[in-house]
């Protein structure tokens, strides 16, 4: 019992990782239906800038915001200069522009940072916490503790502000909200650059457990897409529990089925999206969306 | 659109160029151009399902693994001969396809590109998962073989026929399947997959065709890929193979038959000229040219020859 518990506090920990990316993937789908390819490798980059701010001496948290807002601005940027152009192109092309973009983000960050895997800090350092015979990593819970204050803060901002209805506004019925005076282009770009900022938070939780590299958000990337597909990719909070389940589902799976273990961690979430995208395509909580011929 | 007869003599004096490379090249190039034959065989499998099909595959590696492995197990486990892994590669690949093809039926546009994605992110685990017959990550080395009949050709000369040969077989039976019947309904399927259906045309049935043949070319290159490399492991089949696929196709050109050859030079020389420069450098082009491509030549080298040359020569009326 005491495993399994543990096993469920980390693949918590953990989901809260996915939830982040699947969150940041779910906020782009809603507001421009492209699901973004390179949102694992945006992450890895502003992971790099938070490294570089580091080693250049500033303190752990102002270099995570000041890494926060750069990821916000290059997500405003690469929405307005290379998203929007092919904004209503088919499907292929924006498919194939995101992979471009994916594949330039990673070769960059390996030319400038080099493929060598570079240690990363954790601000929530220390012994684990002992809970009866159970282990509660700092970092683990400090994990948890960070994507559940994006989440609610996210809440907040969507459903409080004014800025945020609008952005939802412009999401779901552009026309209508160009006409109450909501300047849809820009809101896109800005929902392009929160999601962006978001990812940068699971990139920097996540790099003192993988270590910095360009590939290192490959796994979680497959993970995200996991969580977004279980929990519906037009359904943000369906992102967030389809992350954590995820993650509990990850760790048990490699716990008590033994002929997968750790070796196909991978082909436990390809499974998992294609059993989902066949007998639940809109996800546990997306919407079904029915297209008028 | 250049007339038939000029087309046809074109065809033929490439093919002549491509016989008589083997006496002037040395034994490397030779290996990068058998390369290029089978890069094209894979891109041509590729665009059959996404360019004129509709249906975007990105892990396309996937079946270029399993052809490759078909050849290597049967090659080095059971003692077969590596020509006759190839059509087994083909059959494999093709029934594999088919199958995958059907549920893909149900996964729309950009769901079917996740789910491909997820694979080809997976299928180095997979394959070094079965580590009894893939030869764990140590991968399966063969040893490349020798010209049969006594044909007087060293090992990189027979393996470029060979890949040539088989090249110009998959082109032909290509040619004839996109530009009959079968292609007309795949382009239908692509472009409007409701008046497709409202026209008589099986969708499931084409589609699922189209996955089969697609993943069997894509096959027949992986399996020969086996041969001429010697070797197979498993992260060679990363996702930055069918990413490389998918490079080839868009810079040759979507729906495009002749596309396939450009798209497989690209892929094949261009890497080894930027590696010069970072080894980055390849992947930080490629994703340049897969942007640039979508916003200035959608149809690639082929389409962008194509326009070139009908507006040079334009037809007499």
């Amino acid at each position: 019992m005491d495993i399994f518990i543990q096993q469920v506090m980390s693949g918590l920990a953990t989901g809260g990782i996915y939830a982040s990316l699947a969150l940041a993937l779910v906020m782009i789908y809603e507001a421009t239906e492209v699901v973004n390819y390179s949102q694992g490798e945006m992450a890895m980059f502003s992971t790099y800038l938070c490294w570089s701010l580091l080693q250049a001496g500033l303190p752990y948290w102002v270099a995570f915001f000041a890494t926060l807002v750069l990821a916000f601005v290059g997500g405003v940027l690469i929405e307005r200069v290379i998203i929007r152009p092919v904004e209503d192109a088919p499907i292929l092309t924006i498919v194939i522009v995101c992979i471009g973009l994916l594949v330039i983000l990673n070769s960059v960050a390996g030319w400038i940072y080099s493929y060598i895997q570079k240690p990363f800090p954790t601000p929530f350092p220390g012994e684990p916490f002992k809970l009866g015979n159970i282990y509660l990593g700092k970092h683990d819970l400090g994990e948890i503790g960070v994507t559940l204050v994006v989440f609610v803060l996210l809440f907040v901002f969507f459903r409080f502000t004014t800025l945020g209805l609008a952005m939802r506004a412009a999401a779901q019925n552009p026309v209508a909200s160009r006409l109450v005076g909501i300047r849809v282009g820009w809101m896109l770009a800005l929902g392009w650059g929160l999601a962006a900022a978001v990812g940068a938070v699971a990139g920097m939780i996540v790099a003192p457990v993988l270590f910095l590299d360009p590939n290192m958000m490959g796994g979680v990337l497959l993970y995200a897409f996991a969580s977004a597909t279980l929990g519906g990719f037009t359904s943000p909070g369906g992102a967030v529990v389809g992350g954590l389940l995820v993650g509990v589902i990850e760790n048990l799976v490699a716990t008590y089925v033994s002929f997968i273990g750790t070796e196909l961690k991978l082909t436990v979430a390809l499974a998992l999206i294609i059993l989902v995208l066949l007998f639940r395509p809109s996800g546990l909580f997306g919407r079904v969306t029915v297209r008028r011929v | 659109m250049p007339s038939r007869s000029v087309k046809a003599a074109g065809l033929i004096l490439l093919i002549a160029v491509a016989c008589a490379l083997p006496f002037v090249l040395s034994g490397f190039r030779l290996f990068q151009f058998s390369q290029v034959f089978i890069y094209a065989m894979a891109l041509l499998g590729l665009n059959i399902l996404t360019g004129y099909n509709g249906q975007i595959s990105l892990g396309h590696g996937a079946f270029y693994a399993l052809g490759a492995y078909t050849t290597a197990i049967l090659v080095d486990r059971a003692g077969v001969n590596y020509a006759l892994t190839i059509p087994a590669a083909f059959l494999l690949c093709l029934v594999v396809g088919f199958l995958f093809g059907i549920p893909a039926l149900r996964l729309e546009g950009l769901y079917l590109a996740l789910a491909t994605f997820s694979l080809a992110l997976a299928i180095p685990q997979i394959l070094k998962y079965f580590e009894h017959w893939t030869g764990g990550s140590q991968g399966i080395v063969l040893s490349k073989p020798k010209a049969p009949w006594g044909l007087p050709l060293t090992r990189d000369q027979w393996l470029y026929y060979l890949s040539l040969a088989v090249l110009i077989v998959l082109f032909v039976l290509g040619r004839n399947l996109l530009q009959g019947r079968v292609g007309r309904a795949l382009v239908a399927i692509r472009d409007n997959p409701i008046a497709a259906e409202a026209m008589g045309i099986n969708s499931a049935l084409y589609k699922s065709l189209a996955f089969g043949v697609s993943a069997a070319y894509t096959g027949v290159a992986g399996a020969l890929s086996g041969v001429v490399v010697a070797f197979v492991a498993p992260d060679t089949f990363n996702v930055f193979l069918s990413i490389t696929f998918l490079v080839g196709v868009v810079v040759g050109g979507l729906a495009s038959i002749s596309g396939a050859i450009f798209g497989a030079l690209f892929i094949q020389f261009v890497p080894n000229w930027a590696q010069d420069i970072s080894k980055a450098a390849p992947w930080a082009i490629y994703g340049i040219f897969l942007i640039v491509f979508m916003y200035v030549m959608p149809r690639g080298i082929s389409g962008s020859l194509r326009l070139a040359w009908s507006r040079l020569v334009r037809p007499k009326r």
